[in-house]
């Protein structure tokens, strides 16, 4: 009876509530619309996916083709090369990459000088702000077999100029080492805002236990860093199969291809380049769902230790 | 208790050492590449080239500087970049702001529904190809201002940290004493709510326009034409294509031509990233206060 008449009661209030507040929907409107045509809207063509599109009928007028791209990428004979590079990098990337912010930020929580903290924190920032093609013109230019720096040193202690760009077994070292130099920094903001947070007290309890401070970096500061890392490592498995578009394809060239083409890149030049629509479709929705997947269960696997997105 | 360096133990001092030298290390490391990097600009090429270069300028010279100012492209660039920066982050703040703010409100019904959808787009999205057939041929999004800040008018990210701002920092109370004098809910967010939000909207323009200069990906895509092309687009051909067709003066050999444009890519690399570095300072003060309250509980 009580749950009806609340119910009864809301839908009457429904139509007031938006009355007299109409213009906290009127803020809300276009975000709404944004978030329906650039967002949502594009998911209705993921239709052609199963289509065979042609621009002269457009989306919804193409005729059906049903699982045919699909079949076509799976016997791709680029298909395990696409999945190994893919993953490779990703898992790479979660491995070497990942961790460096948390170290970061527990070395610089336990910095007391304040001119100390400051400047490290400064500098360790400063390359986020460069963009992806500058980050990729400083790599090869630092790398260049001729000109480059590092190979001026290597010729320095007499070795051989290594073509750093073009070796196909560097290409993932290079993607993940530029990465942590240019996002470590600025990755450890979250980290480091955790620990400023931590209760005092703990801190006082240890000592006076004769807890030194490695004991309570183990004890105090890494179990407060857990729950916002694992919410980080969830979206990091969530992008897994798309590892960054932007600088694998600044990266790429035709002698390093064989480690360096990804999905997303396949992608690009299938769809974008070679205007097989539906086919580059296909692949992309493949993509998509095994990252939602992927999210849904390291999501659930996260929910058991007690920390989630959900 | 004040830690006191001549009491602590011999395990805690060596702690302390290592981290020290830890994050010097990492400072250094992170320092260096940038100084060489602007050393080289103020340098003989061909210093560089011969590995003569290690830190300070070698036979300092503007050279690469005036190559990059004679190039009209750079200009074009620069000035395309600066406008898709203001009209975006603007856009983007005025948008995000709206809908933070909306979603902020408890009495906002279905707002946990509209929050919902907006974090689906995180984890799932329509892909390259229908998204870019969409934006092309239903939404005219191409070729045009709007294909380069439409498509990122709202970041997800900086909508939950805005709300997240709004509800934490800002007495709810306050909004309730303007409503009973009579404020809609415009005005409250002009008058009351805005004013109180500074720091956050620092943030959040330092990372909208940071996003805007350095993007090349939407102009890779949408953008055909190339006098519309942003400063990224351009700086791409000189440091990653080694496109030569920029350089000024075709008359010379091709020797002169190698080192001349080995010495443009580092003043390019300055005068691109310069106005980014220097925002940060800038916003340092209010980066602290702001963002890192949002995001912790958010």
């Amino acid at each position: 009876m009580a749950s009806g008449t609340k119910g009864g009661a809301a839908r009457a209030l429904l139509p007031r509530s938006i009355r007299k507040n109409w213009d906290l929907y009127l803020l809300v409107l276009p975000v709404v619309l944004y978030f329906l045509l650039l967002k949502y809207l594009p998911m209705y063509g993921i239709q052609i996916a199963f289509k065979d599109f042609s621009a002269a009928k457009g989306i919804w007028g193409s005729p059906w083709a049903g699982f045919k791209h699909f079949e076509r990428f799976f016997d791709n004979y680029q298909f395990w090369t696409l999945i190994k590079n893919t993953l490779g990098i990703s898992i790479f990337q979660i491995l070497v990459a990942f961790p460096m912010p948390i170290l970061f930020a527990l070395l610089v929580n336990e910095v007391r000088g304040k001119w100390f903290k400051k400047s490290v924190q400064s500098i360790a920032f400063m390359p986020h702000f460069l963009s992806t093609v500058v980050l990729v013109g400083i790599v090869m230019a630092f790398l260049s077999p001729t000109t480059g720096l590092v190979n001026n040193v290597i010729k320095l202690f007499g070795g051989d100029p290594i073509y750093f760009m073009t070796e196909p077994s560097l290409f993932k070292s290079i993607f993940v080492f530029s990465d942590i130099w240019q996002n470590m920094g600025f990755s450890s903001v979250l980290y480091i805002a955790v620990l400023a947070g931590i209760d005092k007290s703990l801190y006082e309890a240890a000592m006076i236990d004769g807890a030194g401070k490695m004991k309570r970096l183990i004890h105090i500061a890494v179990p407060s860093l857990v729950p916002t890392a694992v919410i980080m490592l969830i979206f990091q498995f969530g992008s897994i199969m798309d590892v960054g578009f932007e600088k694998i394809f600044l990266m790429q060239n035709d002698l390093n291809r064989s480690s360096s083409s990804v999905i997303s890149t396949y992608v690009y030049e299938m769809g974008l380049l070679g205007s097989q629509f539906s086919f580059s479709a296909a692949v992309g929705l493949f993509n998509s769902v095994i990252n939602f997947a992927l999210i849904m269960i390291v999501n659930q696997v996260a929910r058991r230790s007690g920390t989630s997105l959900w | 208790m004040e830690y006191n360096p001549k009491t602590a133990s011999a395990g805690d001092r060596l702690f302390d050492i290592a981290v020290y030298a830890i994050l010097t290390m990492a400072a250094l490391a992170t320092l260096y590449p940038l100084l060489y990097i602007l050393s080289a600009s103020f340098s003989d090429p061909m210093a560089i080239v011969k590995g003569k270069l290690w830190l300070w300028p070698q036979r300092v010279t503007l050279d690469s500087y005036r190559e990059v100012f004679g190039n009209a492209d750079i200009w074009t660039g620069y000035r395309n970049s600066l406008i898709y920066l203001v009209v975006g982050t603007t856009i983007n703040i005025v948008m995000t702001t709206m809908g933070a703010y909306a979603l902020s409100r408890k009495d906002l019904v279905g707002r946990h529904a509209l929050s919902l959808i907006f974090t689906f787009t995180l984890i799932f999205n329509g892909g390259l190809v229908p998204t870019y057939l969409t934006y092309k041929n239903m939404l005219g999004l191409y070729d045009n201002l709007w294909a380069m800040v439409i498509p990122s008018a709202v970041s997800v990210w900086n909508l939950i940290v805005m709300r997240t701002y709004f509800q934490t920092s800002i007495p709810y109370e306050l909004q309730e004493a303007a409503f009973i004098d009579g404020c809609s809910n415009i005005r409250t967010l002009t008058r009351i709510v805005l004013p109180l939000s500074m720091p956050i909207i620092a943030v959040m323009t330092m990372y909208y326009g940071v996003a805007h200069w350095n993007s090349y990906f939407t102009a890779l895509i949408y953008l055909h034409d190339g006098w519309r092309q942003p400063l990224q687009m351009v700086i791409r051909n000189i440091l990653i294509q080694e496109d030569m067709s920029a350089m000024t003066g075709s008359g010379q050999s091709l020797m002169d031509q190698m080192l001349k444009a080995e010495g443009m890519k580092y003043a390019v690399i300055v005068v691109s990233s310069l106005p980014m570095l220097l925002m940060y300072p800038l916003v340092q003060k209010h980066f602290v206060k702001g963002v890192m309250m949002g995001a912790v509980k958010g």
